[in-house]
């Protein structure tokens, strides 16, 4: 069947199977690799990407029900310099990886929860990230890089309202 | 893991759902947020060979007051049902359990209908609906009709829906401000109830204490005679037949019954705020 998607910006028509998993369409047919599959169960969110601004669960999604949607994963927060994102970059610094394999699907997260809370608690990042595992079990760090990332964004938020005085 | 093939088919209206339903008989499966289809297709625990996507129906997405009633879409998503300020005044155990369903993605994705048609016997919505005294409306190609909460869920993830139809709207009766209160037991994040329970007012509904969702009947016979909480929480597992799996047997089943019973109605009390 024939599925149209805009993956990253860009719109792209696909001649692919029912059954093809979003994941799979992404990684496989799209190349873009950034994306992983990590327990295929809906639980541990390393497939996390955006579908029309919202984060999900790619392992659990067909490409078919993404038809007509807008599709952002990892590779397309970064700026057309190729600059880091501030979420990633905050990973960076902070430390927040340790093998990296569900390093993408914790930055889709952490983008979504701060787009829909800009200051979180560090309960409520924990919380947010519920659906996020890390088997390195480096969630300290983690937290501490979503928080960081925040306190980043409020800044310049407050540095761009005293630069607009 | 990927799902044996099958024919998608994305309908664009609830008839042209149904007449689809009707076209393929059982070999057809509806599919809305697909959180719970899915990963059962991958498991190759189900295999329909058509799936008739309703997820882009989004007039079925919505919570409004209708007399003395609530009227809730089949496709509001888990997290339109948490965020609902409707809700949260309207029926305040509907938000209070829809937060609590798998995680934040899950619940963008997985709607109050797909979780009732499912109908396993450790999710969430289906007890909530127990405990609500809620009325479902399904549209078949005959026309709609109604089923109580208490007769649509008929055994282990089984329900009142014929193949050709489609559960559309779900009633509730209005009880602004009512005392409410889930309580889920996991042993990791995101994972179904090994018991949980729901109290709205006086009633008590528990999930996965048997193959549907039950009300705690015993527990609410004990409160309208005059029983304290705690003595009228010790009866929450009577009368049930608990299975044994990997996580729990019946013995620790029937003691977390009464237990989370006890903690939801002492809970219950305390959130009922008027801004809730």
């Amino acid at each position: 069947m024939n599925v149209a998607i805009t993956v990253n910006g860009q719109t792209r028509e696909d001649d692919v199977e029912p059954r093809l998993l979003l994941v799979h369409y992404l990684r496989d047919v799209c190349g873009l690799r950034a994306t992983n599959v990590g327990c295929d169960t809906t639980s541990c969110g390393a497939c996390t990407v955006h579908v029309d601004g919202e984060a999900v669960k790619s392992c659990t999604a067909l490409a078919a029900q993404a038809s007509g949607s807008d599709v952002v994963t990892l590779e397309g927060l970064a700026g057309d310099d190729g600059e880091l994102h501030p979420v990633p970059a905050a990973f960076r610094a902070e430390h927040g990886l340790q093998c990296g394999f569900c390093t993408p699907g914790m930055v889709m997260a952490a983008v979504d929860l701060l787009r829909a809370n800009p200051s979180p608690t560090e309960d409520e990042v924990r919380e947010g990230l519920e659906g996020n595992l890390c088997r390195c079990t480096g969630y300290h760090n983690i937290v501490r890089a979503v928080l960081a990332a925040a306190a980043a964004s409020s800044a310049e938020s407050t540095d761009d309202a005293e630069s607009a005085a | 893991m990927i799902p044996a093939p099958f024919e998608y088919v994305r309908a664009s209206s609830v008839s042209e759902a149904v007449a689809a339903l009707a076209e393929h008989g059982d070999e057809a499966k509806l599919l809305a947020g697909g959180h719970s289809l899915l990963p059962m297709m991958k498991l190759r625990l189900a295999f329909p060979s058509v799936l008739v996507d309703v997820g882009r129906l989004r007039s079925l997405s919505y919570a409004r007051v209708e007399g003395d009633q609530v009227a809730i879409g089949a496709l509001t998503r888990h997290a339109e049902l948490e965020a609902s300020e409707l809700l949260r005044r309207e029926v305040p155990l509907l938000p209070e359990v829809a937060r609590l369903v798998g995680d934040r993605q899950v619940r963008r994705r997985g709607t109050i209908g797909g979780s009732l048609s499912h109908a396993d016997p450790a999710a969430d919505l289906p007890c909530a609906i127990r405990a609500l005294d809620a009325t479902l409306v399904m549209e078949g190609p005959a026309g709609s009709r109604r089923v109580a909460g208490a007769e649509f869920f008929t055994g282990y993830f089984e329900t009142a829906l014929r193949p050709d139809e489609m559960l559309v709207e779900i009633r509730v009766p209005r009880r602004p401000g009512e005392r409410a209160a889930y309580e889920k037991f996991v042993r990791r994040a995101n994972d179904w109830a090994i018991v949980a329970v729901a109290v709205a007012g006086d009633r008590v509904a528990l999930a996965n204490m048997g193959s549907v969702p039950l009300r705690a009947t015993a527990t609410e016979l004990a409160l309208a005679a005059g029983a304290t909480p705690d003595e009228a929480a010790e009866r929450a597992a009577e009368g049930t037949e608990p299975v044994t799996d990997m996580h729990a047997g019946p013995e620790y089943r029937a003691h977390l019954a009464r237990l989370l019973t006890r903690r939801a109605l002492a809970r219950s009390v305390l959130v009922t705020r008027p801004d809730m």
